[in-house]
């Protein structure tokens, strides 16, 4: 029964949407990762690889089909884009218009050790190291009873 | 101390106005790659036309309207009054792109619900829609005379959008030479 599962699931992954082209295994390999780093134009947030949208679909059909005519993923790619614009990137180039989304998160984290950075001298300045009480501290890690106030009036 | 207050004050602002403005944002609309390019090259058949074939060609010459519908899609049947009276207020000629469709499909909906175009393309396959970014449809081409891609609304045209934009858009193209 697991075998049998196995099976299926290696002809579901064998199998472009494209039907009619056969892929041999790199070129199998490239539509994979090809598609898994394009983005569907209708569900947002998942590449045409996780899409069963019709769409989805039909670009995948494309790209088996690009790959099997020997055009490079480079040009593939420019296909998409022609068409739909760098949004089909998951991964797009540093330009004017994403600059932003490549720096930002760098940004933010410089941004955060800054914060703690000045939080921590802070606290270095405000809070004096408590001072060691050594006499305190013998007597707890002895276990010495506190001492009695001066009685040597009664001895 | 003092800005110890200021600055979160300032970046809670910051953060409203920000998600303020993404909230008049649709993430659903993308900006088109093709907006100032020619128009893709096509060659199509056609339903329910004059004419046998319409081309790429045939768009320039003339402001038109590039209209992507589908009998299957929803949304086209709530612009379609919106189409034929755009066409019938500028007198710009409305270009069907029926996307995916079968042409009995195509026929009857043009039967049920009135023919606003001038010509209907048929692209059966969908590869001409692709050729023109359609992601999905209705989505509505502004082409000059120069065979220009000028504007694109995705989805279905608002009444809104159409008196705001569509229509002073339209005539402004109209009036260029």
């Amino acid at each position: 029964m697991r075998r049998l599962t196995w099976i299926l699931v290696a002809l579901m992954v064998a199998t472009p949407a494209a039907g009619a082209v056969s892929l041999n295994e790199t070129q199998l390999t490239r539509y994979h990762e090809l598609t898994a780093d394009l983005r569907c134009l209708i569900c947002q947030n998942r590449s045409i690889a996780e899409s069963d949208v019709p769409l989805a679909k039909d670009l995948k059909a494309i790209v088996a089909k690009q790959i099997a005519a020997g055009r490079s993923d480079g040009e593939i790619k420019q296909y998409l884009v022609d068409r739909y614009g760098e949004w089909v990137l998951y991964d797009p180039p540093f330009q004017m218009s994403t600059w932003l989304l490549w720096v930002g998160p760098f940004v933010l984290l410089l941004i955060g050790l800054v914060i703690v950075a000045v939080v921590m001298r802070k606290r270095r300045e405000t809070t004096p190291e408590p001072a060691l009480d050594r006499e305190r501290l013998a007597r707890v890690l002895n276990d010495d009873p506190p001492p009695s106030q001066p009685s040597h009036k009664d001895s | 101390m003092r800005w110890r207050l200021v600055v979160p004050v300032v970046v809670v602002l910051a953060l409203i106005v920000l998600l303020g403005y993404s909230l008049t944002r649709s993430p659903d609309v993308l900006p088109s790659a093709l907006i100032g390019k020619a128009a893709p090259a096509f060659d199509l058949p056609t339903i329910a036309s004059q004419r046998d074939r319409i081309t790429n060609k045939d768009l320039e010459g003339n402001v038109t309207l590039v209209n992507v519908w589908a009998s299957w899609c929803v949304a086209c049947r709530a612009e379609h009054a919106l189409i034929t009276e755009i066409s019938q207020r500028t007198g710009v000629p409305v270009v069907g792109l029926n996307y995916k469709d079968t042409r009995e499909a195509a026929l009857r909906w043009l039967g049920r619900y009135g023919n606003p175009f001038a010509v209907v393309a048929f692209d059966g396959s969908g590869q001409v829609g692709i050729d023109w970014g359609v992601a999905a449809v209705p989505e509505t081409f502004v082409v000059d005379r120069s065979g220009t891609i000028r504007y694109k609304v995705v989805g279905a045209i608002t009444r809104e959008e159409m008196n705001d934009t569509l229509i002073p858009k339209l005539k402004k193209l109209q009036q260029e030479s």
